[in-house]
């Protein structure tokens, strides 16, 4: 058994337990960040304080939201909106932070491409961050159920539809999900059970194993240099600090990332009180009914490209395609056969590729709201094939990529 | 080394703008109709010429209108409860206490000289079907504009009509609003027992049940309508339905552009109640959180003074 002596400090007392000092010196003070890179390298922080803005918002709304196909609509629209003190900041904040989140993981999760912060030892960094977004996406569906809206029930059946496999007719597999023929009680119900409890303990997870994936490798720098941490952590400890090419998380890079929060959080905010409309859809607010279907279905903005891959073509190809949609990005680190891990528009042809991918992916977002008629059809149809050809490509563009 | 930042963040807010743009403002311009406001003028309607015989208006109201209306400032009780009036003639004929300051003075003359012509559902009724009120123009305009006089002398001052007032008076008897408590037969009380509440639910019922068989199916209720519509869209139908659904069975009510702010104003009541707290508080937040980002700006130079 350890050696406990009395404690000198309430510190002490804790140090001998907790080693709080070693702790502090792990998580923040010697945890060292390359000082060449940019704003964009605080996105990660953004993220961290978005969700806990939707965790913070979700359990106030948890304690009045109502999980029935008759209550939950007024108990959002009537308890939420107009009886709860203050029910409409924490549901705008709610409906603002979780479509915000994803413009913010797609900034990231470029940004990450762009400096391919995904090989030479940091793979498990980006696989876990695809994992988050996949559990993102989860969380961001089944959230979308819960109003009870004609949008909620339309998209819940659109997509829950998407498991008959198509030629398949694999229907039976369909109704298990829901729990019935079509979306009821018992859909919402354990929709309701995923959104507020297993997909956010899931992400809670994926949460502590990113950061985990990120602490061997260190963070990547705008310039694609390899830093020896020993040495210029040393020099840094040393009193050399404007010589040394490293600083410490906390305060030094937590300075910088409280100054973008804060940047963001103004136009978070902006968004919150002032146009809120693009997170909550006008459709959504009409109360669910299975008798009478929109005129146009469409998921939110951040599905659009994948749902747009899956539109253009027949069912069963449409399928398949929306599927490589949904794990090639996974395979990026593998895919990328180069051996440089620097910025893209060092790279060549990967450069293009990269800007090629962001405007394709825009166009194939667009096309998705768009009714799927005459020229967008088309322009839908060349971009989603687009998209498939690119990542095809991939392996065989980076492979011949010189060394830089 | 040269600092990158004010080009990243350009290329980041560019490529954001140009999403939003495109899935916002762009697609919802290409799925939805555009409607432009007529402007409450009821151009197509011929021109009215005022009259002031407001004592011959009130003989010709009670010989003419009163067999069907009730006029409740005038103490001239409805000869039949809402449930049976709606029964005999698909809706319950409307009191007529605030007609001449809710409906245009305009079309409510035109109204009364041909309801269906002037209502633009003339393609709903026919001669074995007629409209449910006759048309009185076999009366000289001066004698319907002398009602129409006597309506406005009766009514409340424009700037007396409350919001929930006009909604009643042009809406109501049709759509519900139950985030405000509203049936197409007014107000549901609250009832001490239960019994009595479900006694006046089927009340209203029936009275839908009426409103369903004339309209061909029961209108919306529109405690939402202000958020799953928007302002432009619901001013635009109440205007001319027709310009929104060809062929719709809603009749263009007639309001005047004033009414139509008021029934917007109710509608925001009823389904954007917390948009003046919100405006406050936004206001408040935004004073806050920028007073946050100018401290944390503060901090992250001094911190990275040692740093360079």
């Amino acid at each position: 058994m350890a050696h406990f002596t009395k404690a000198t400090s309430v510190k002490d007392w804790f140090n001998q337990r907790l080693a709080v000092e070693k702790v502090e010196k792990v998580m923040m003070s010697e945890y060292w960040i390359p000082k060449n890179i940019n704003f964009l390298w605080a996105m990660g922080m953004v993220l961290v304080i978005t969700f806990a803005m939707l965790l913070v918002s979700g359990i106030f709304l948890l304690m009045y939201y109502v999980p029935t196909v008759d209550g939950a609509f007024d108990s959002v629209n009537y308890t939420i909106m107009r009886e709860v003190d203050f029910g409409w900041l924490w549901r705008h904040v709610h409906g603002v932070a979780a479509s915000v989140v994803f413009l913010i993981i797609y900034i990231h999760m470029f940004t990450g491409i762009y400096y391919g912060s995904y090989k030479k030892g940091r793979e498990m960094i980006w696989i876990s961050g695809m994992l988050l977004f996949v559990a993102f996406s989860a969380e961001a569906f089944s959230g979308y159920m819960l109003p009870w809206g004609q949008m909620s029930y339309w998209a819940g059946m659109v997509i829950t539809n998407l498991f008959s496999g198509g030629s398949l007719h694999a229907d039976g597999l369909v109704e298990w999900i829901r729990g019935d023929y079509v979306p009821a009680q018992a859909f919402l119900g354990r929709f309701f059970m995923l959104h507020v409890l297993l997909i956010p303990l899931a992400i809670i997870g994926l949460i502590a194993l990113h950061f985990g994936a990120l602490r061997i490798p260190h963070v990547n720098n705008q310039d694609g240099e390899e830093i020896d941490f020993d040495v210029e952590s040393e020099k840094y400890l040393a009193g050399k600090k404007a010589e040394s090419k490293v600083m410490r998380f906390a305060n030094d890079f937590m300075a910088k990332d409280l100054m973008v929060v804060g940047i963001f959080l103004v136009f978070f905010f902006y968004l919150v009180f002032y146009n809120y409309g693009f997170a909550m859809d006008p459709v959504n607010f009409d109360p669910a009914d299975g008798l009478k279907t929109p005129a146009h279905i469409y998921p939110e903005w951040y599905f659009l490209w994948s749902y747009e891959i899956l539109r253009p073509f027949n069912i069963d190809l449409g399928l398949v395609l929306f599927a490589f949609a949904q794990v090639i990005f996974v395979l990026l680190p593998f895919l990328d056969r180069s051996p440089n891990s620097v910025p893209a528009n060092r790279r060549g042809l990967f450069g293009i590729w990269f800007w090629v991918m962001i405007v394709n992916l825009i166009v194939l977002t667009a096309m998705g709201k768009l009714p799927p008629e005459g020229i967008f059809s088309t322009i839908g149809l060349v971009s989603a094939i687009l998209f498939v050809v690119q990542w095809l490509a991939l392996p065989f563009i980076t492979k011949f990529e010189k060394k830089v | 080394m040269k600092n990158k930042e004010p080009l990243i963040l350009g290329v980041v807010v560019f490529f954001t703008l140009v999403t939003y743009y495109l899935v916002e403002p762009f697609a919802h311009h290409q799925m939805h109709k555009h409607v432009e406001s007529e402007g409450f003028e009821y151009a197509d309607i011929a021109k009215f010429t005022p009259t002031t015989n407001v004592a011959h208006g009130k003989e010709l109201v009670t010989s003419n209108c009163t067999a069907c209306h009730s006029i409740n400032v005038e103490n001239m009780p409805a000869p039949m409860d809402a449930v049976t009036s709606a029964a005999t003639y698909g809706v319950n004929p409307p009191d007529l206490s605030n007609a001449g300051v809710v409906y245009d003075a305009k079309y409510l003359a035109a109204f009364i000289a041909n309801p269906a012509k002037a209502a633009n559902v003339s393609h709903k009724f026919n001669d074995t079907r007629p409209h449910p009120m006759p048309s009185y123009n076999w009366m000289q305009a001066s004698e319907i504009s002398d009602m129409v006089a006597y309506l406005q002398s009766i009514a409340v001052k424009a700037k007396d009509l409350t919001p929930a007032m006009a909604y009643e008076n042009a809406c109501g008897r049709c759509h519900a609003v139950h985030y405000e408590k509203w049936t197409q037969l007014g107000t549901k009380p609250a009832f001490k027992h239960e019994k009595d509440g479900l006694a006046y639910d089927i009340k209203v019922m029936e009275y839908e049940d009426s409103i369903k068989a004339y309209m061909g199916k029961l209108p919306p209720d529109l405690s939402m309508y202000i958020r799953s519509r928007n302002e432009h869209f619901i001013s635009t139908l109440v205007e001319n339905p027709q310009n929104h659904l060809a062929g719709t069975a809603m009749p263009r009510v007639g309001v005047s552009a004033e009414t139509m702010e008021k029934v917007i104003e109710h509608l925001e009541d009823a389904g954007d109640a917390k948009r003046h707290e919100r405006e406050a508080v936004g206001k408040n937040v935004m004073i806050y959180i920028v007073i946050f980002a100018i401290f944390a700006l503060l901090w992250k130079k001094q911190v990275w003074r040692d740093l360079h």
